[in-house]
C-alpha cells in the first residue's frame, strides 16, 4: 500500500521520473556490478539524523545504479554493534554502511577494537560543526567577551552541556578550553540525553553554555530564548550568515565537526570502490542531497576515499589528544 | 483566521493526505495490536515512507498512525494480558480482570472511548493552551525532572495488586536493569561484563515484551486451560459508554489533565502519564478496594490520561524543536524535513499547515472510534481461539518484533531472558509491572539527579528551594510518608479501642 503511494508520488515530479530512466539504461551498460539489491548498513536507529542521512544517500544511489540500496538499522551498544557489522560483512560491495564520528572516540575509551582504519573509506558526505550557544539573556555579545568571562570565573563555575559525557559536543568544549590554555573541565559538563535537553536548560537558565550544532538549536534561536556566538569551523553556515567562526571572533584557530560518511568492509575490490566514490560524489552534489540535506539543518560536506581516510586520521588525532585531556581515553 | 482556517481544510481534503490518514491509521492499529511492537517503531518505521509524501500528508501519516497505535496497544493487554506499550502495562492487570469477569467488551470499549475522548481533548489544549503550556514546560529543569521522576517511581506500589514489599523489591530490579550500560552520567560501562551489545543497556521494550508476552505464554504451558468463556456473541462496544462518562467525570478530567501536562514535559511522555493517573485514580477512589478486579475507574482515567498525552507532546516540539517523547523526536525530523521547522514562527508564518495539523488530529481520533471497532472485533475472535494456537504464534511474535527493531539478535535474548525473569517473578507474588516502571523511569532518575548536583556543584538545596521543585517535592515525600501515617494512625487507634475495651 505504501509502495503504491511512493511510486505515484514519484511519477509526479517529472524531473525525479525522467532521472531515474536515465540511471537504469546507464547501469544496465555498465560492468556488472550492482547485480543485485545492496544493503546499507545504519548503526543508529530508524528515524534519527544518521538514519535519513543514509536513506537520502540510498534513495540516490538507487536510482542512479538501478538496482534496490536498503537500509538496514543494527543498532545497540551505542554504535559499536553496527560499526563491526560494516567492518566485518563480506567486501563485495553488496554490503557498505554509514560510518559516524563515534568510529574516532570509541576506540580511545576502550570500548571496541575498532577505528578508522578498519573500514575502506569510499566518501565523507557530512559535517556539522558545533556552535557556542549562550541563553539571550546573558551578557555576552560575542564569543571573545564569553571567553574572557570563561577565563575570569573560578574552576567548575561555569556550566555547559550538549550530550553526553565524552560525546562529540563535550569533546568540543574540552578542545576549546585547552586550545585557550585553560583545562579541560574549567568549565564543568553537565552530561545530557542528547543537544535537545540541553538547549530547554540553556533557556530555561539552568546552563551557561551549550556547545551543540547550531542547526540542533535553531528553534530556540528563532524563539528568542537562545543566541549562537561562534561556530567552531573553518568557514561560516551559510544558512546561519551572522555567526562569525572561532577564528574570525576570538582568534582562535580551533575546528572540529560530527560528521557522517560511507565506508565498506576493508578489502573492497577496486572498480567497486571507485564507481561507489564516482557515484556518492553525484550524489553528494545532486541538488536533491542538498536540498534534503538543508531542510534537516545538516552541512554537506565532501572528501573522496583518499580523502575521508586522511580527514578521519586527523580526526582521529584531535579526538585522542581532547579525550586524553579529559581523562576519558583508556589509559594503554 | 477564516480564511486561514478554509485553507487549512483544503490542505487536509487532498486526496494524498485523507489516503495517507486512512492507510496510517489501519497500519497504526495493526502495528500496536502486536505485541513486541511498539508505537515507537510503527512511527520510526514510517519515517523512510515520508520521504516521498506532500509535506502535510506526511506529517499525517506520523500522527495518525502513533494515536491508533498507542490504541491498540491495549488490545493484547485486555484480551491476553499482553500489553502492547509500556503505556498500556500499567493497566493490564485491570483490563484482563475484567476481560475473565466476562466483560472484554466493556475493558476494550472503556479503552476505545475514553483514548479518543483524551485526544481530542489533547489536541484543544494543544490548539488553545500551546504557548502558556510551552512557557511551562520550560521552567521544568532538572530538579523538577527528578522529583517527577522519583513521584512515577511511587507509583510502583499503588499499581500493584500485591505486597507492596514485593512491589518495591521489583521496582528496585527494574532500577538495577536500567544501570546497565554505558548511557549515564559518568559515560562509564556498567554491568556490561566486556558485551558489546550490553554496551547500548536495555531496552524497555524487549524486557517488556520478555515479562509479560513471553511470561504468560510460559505460564500457559505449566497450567491447566482455563474453564472455556461461555460462547456468546461480542457485545456491542460502545454500550454503556456514555453512562460512563457521566458517571465518572472526574477521574476522567483528572486523567486528561494530569496526561496534558505530563505530555508537554519533554522527556516524560504517555508511559509516565498512564502510570500516575492509574495510582492517582486508585488513592482518590472511594473504592479503592475494586482496582485490580476489573473495575472501570482506573482504566478510565488511565486511558484518557495517556492519549491526552500524545497530543499535548506535540506542544514543546512545535514551538521550540524540543520533543516531548520518542515519537515526537521522530515528528521533529519529518517537520524538519518538509520545510515546516518547528519555532514560534510556524504559528504565524505557516499558520494554515499548522490548523491542518490540529485538524488532522482530531479526524484521526474520530476514525480511531469506527476503525478500532473493526479490530477489536477481529482482534476478539482470540478469546474463542484455542491456546495451542494462539501461544506459538506469539512467541514468534515476540521473537520477530524485538529482532525487527534494531536487527540484533542480542533483541531476542533479551526477550527470552526477561520472559523467564518475569515467570519466576509472577510465581512468587512479585508484580512484573512493577519492574517495567523501574526500567522506564531509573534512567531518568539517576540523570536528572546526577546532573543536578553538577549543576549545583553538590548542594541539594536547589531541590527544595526552586518553586515547582518544592511543590514536586511535597507530593513526592506526603506519598511516601502517607500510607506510613496511616497505618500509624490505625495502630494508635487500635491500641486505643483495646484499652478502652479492657
Amino acid at each position: 500500500m505504501t509502495r503504491l503511494t511512493r511510486r505515484q508520488l514519484l511519477s509526479a515530479s517529472a524531473a525525479a521520473g525522467a532521472a531515474s530512466i536515465v540511471g537504469l539504461d546507464v547501469a544496465s551498460a555498465q560492468a556488472a556490478w550492482p547485480a543485485r539489491p545492496v544493503t546499507v548498513i545504519c548503526p543508529w536507529g530508524a528515524g534519527g539524523g544518521t538514519d535519513a542521512t543514509a536513506r537520502i544517500v540510498a534513495a540516490i544511489l538507487e536510482k542512479n545504479l538501478g538496482q534496490p540500496f536498503n537500509v538496514v538499522n543494527r543498532t545497540g551498544g551505542s554504535g559499536v554493534v553496527g560499526h563491526a557489522a560494516i567492518a566485518s560483512a563480506p567486501a563485495d560491495g553488496y554490503t557498505i554502511g554509514m560510518i559516524t564520528v563515534e568510529i574516532t572516540m570509541m576506540h580511545h575509551q576502550g570500548l571496541t577494537e575498532l577505528n578508522p582504519t578498519s573500514y575502506a573509506p569510499l566518501a565523507l558526505m557530512n559535517e556539522d560543526p558545533p556552535g557556542v550557544q549562550v541563553n539571550s539573556a546573558s551578557p555576552y555579545k560575542s564569543v571573545k567577551e564569553l571567553a574572557d568571562a570563561i577565563k575570569a570565573a573560578p574552576h567548575g563555575k561555569l556550566k555547559a552541556s550538549g550530550t553526553g559525557q565524552g560525546g562529540i559536543w563535550h569533546l568540543a568544549l574540552v578542545g576549546w578550553l585547552t586550545a585557550m590554555g585553560l583545562k579541560p573541565d574549567h568549565v564543568a559538563w553537565v552530561p545530557s540525553n542528547g543537544a535537545a535537553p540541553a538547549v530547554q536548560d540553556l533557556a530555561a537558565g539552568g546552563l551557561d553554555i551549550v556547545t551543540c550544532s547550531v542547526p540542533e538549536a535553531k528553534a530556540m534561536i528563532d524563539a528568542g530564548k537562545v543566541k549562537s556566538l561562534a561556530v567552531m569551523a573553518s568557514e561560516r553556515n551559510p544558512a546561519f550568515k551572522d555567526v562569525p567562526t572561532l577564528k574570525e571572533a576570538a582568534s582562535i584557530d580551533y575546528t572540529v565537526g560530527a560528521w557522517r560518511g560511507i565506508a565498506g568492509p576493508k578489502g573492497l575490490p577496486k572498480e567497486i570502490a571507485d564507481k561507489l566514490t564516482a557515484e556518492l560524489k553525484k550524489a553528494n552534489e545532486s541538488k536533491e542531497f542538498h536540498e534534503f540535506m538543508s531542510n534537516r539543518g545538516f552541512g554537506v560536506k565532501w572528501a573522496d576515499a583518499a580523502g575521508f581516510a586522511s580527514f578521519m586520521a586527523e580526526g582521529d588525532a584531535k579526538m585522542k589528544t581532547a579525550m586524553t585531556a579529559a581523562g576519558l581515553a583508556k589509559k594503554a | 483566521m477564516l480564511s486561514t482556517l478554509a485553507e487549512a481544510f483544503r490542505l487536509v481534503a487532498a486526496p494524498d493526505v485523507l489516503l495517507a490518514i486512512l492507510l496510517s491509521s489501519i497500519y497504526g492499529l495493526v502495528v500496536g495490536s502486536l505485541p513486541g511492537l511498539s508505537a515507537t517503531m510503527a512511527t520510526a518505521l514510517l519515517v523512510p515512507v515520508t520521504f516521498y509524501l506532500s509535506p502535510i500528508a506526511a506529517v499525517a501519516t506520523i500522527i495518525a498512525a502513533s494515536a491508533m497505535a498507542i490504541f491498540s496497544g491495549d488490545i493484547p493487554g485486555c484480551l491476553l494480558r499482553i500489553p502492547g506499550t509500556p503505556a498500556s502495562a500499567a493497566y493490564t492487570d485491570e483490563a484482563y480482570a475484567m476481560t475473565r469477569k466476562g466483560e472484554p467488551e466493556l475493558a476494550l470499549g472503556i479503552c476505545l472511548w475514553f483514548s479518543a475522548i483524551g485526544g481530542i481533548i489533547g489536541t484543544l489544549s494543544l490548539i488553545l493552551l500551546a504557548p502558556p503550556l510551552a512557557e511551562m514546560a520550560l521552567n521544568f529543569s532538572t530538579f523538577e525532572y527528578f522529583w517527577l521522576a522519583l513521584l512515577g517511581l511511587m507509583c510502583a506500589t499503588m499499581v500493584a495488586r500485591s505486597n507492596p514489599v514485593k512491589a518495591i523489591a521489583s521496582m528496585l530490579l527494574g532500577l538495577l536493569v536500567s544501570c546497565v550500560g554505558i548511557d549515564n552520567p559518568a559515560g562509564t560501562p556498567r554491568f556490561t561484563f566486556g558485551s558489546t551489545d550490553l554496551l547500548g543497556g536495555i531496552e524497555v521494550i524487549p524486557a517488556l515484551v520478555g515479562v509479560f508476552a513471553l511470561a504468560e505464554v510460559m505460564r500457559s504451558m505449566t497450567e491447566p486451560e482455563p474453564p472455556k468463556m461461555p460462547r456468546r456473541k461480542f457485545g456491542s462496544l460502545l454500550k454503556g459508554m456514555w453512562k460512563l462518562t457521566r458517571e465518572y467525570p472526574w477521574p476522567q478530567l483528572r486523567g486528561n489533565v494530569v496526561g496534558i501536562i505530563i505530555g508537554v514535559l519533554p522527556g516524560a511522555g504517555a508511559d509516565m502519564a498512564a502510570w500516575v493517573s492509574y495510582s492517582m485514580s486508585k488513592r482518590f477512589s472511594k473504592t479503592p478496594s475494586k482496582f485490580g478486579t476489573g473495575h472501570p475507574e482506573g482504566l478510565i482515567e488511565a486511558g484518557a490520561s495517556n492519549n491526552a498525552s500524545l497530543a499535548s507532546g506535540w506542544v514543546p516540539s512545535l514551538l521550540f524543536g524540543i520533543p516531548g517523547d520518542t515519537i515526537t523526536a521522530i515528528a521533529i525530523g519529518v517537520l524538519y524535513m518538509k520545510g515546516l521547522n518547528p519555532g514560534p514562527s510556524l504559528f504565524t508564518e505557516k499558520a494554515s499547515s499548522m490548523y491542518a495539523l490540529y485538524i488532522i488530529f482530531i479526524i484521526a481520533n474520530i476514525i480511531m472510534i469506527p476503525l478500532g471497532i473493526v479490530m477489536i472485533r477481529l482482534a476478539s475472535k482470540l478469546l474463542s481461539a484455542p491456546r495451542s494456537a494462539i501461544m506459538p504464534v506469539i512467541v514468534l511474535l515476540c521473537g520477530v518484533g524485538s529482532f525487527a527493531t534494531g536487527n540484533n539478535l542480542f533483541l531476542v535474548v533479551t526477550v527470552a531472558t526477561f520472559g523467564v525473569i518475569g515467570y519466576v517473578m509472577e510465581r512468587n507474588g512479585y508484580p512484573v509491572a512493577a519492574m517495567v516502571l523501574g526500567i522506564v523511569m531509573g534512567t531518568m532518575v539517576e540523570q536528572s539527579f546526577v546532573t543536578s548536583l553538577i549543576k549545583s556543584d553538590g548542594s541539594i538545596w536547589p531541590f527544595f528551594s526552586r518553586p515547582v521543585a518544592a511543590i514536586l517535592a511535597f507530593l513526592t515525600i506526603a506519598a511516601v510518608l502517607w500510607p506510613v501515617a496511616y497505618w500509624a494512625w490505625g495502630m494508635a487507634r487500635q491500641a486505643k479501642m483495646a484499652t478502652q475495651r479492657g
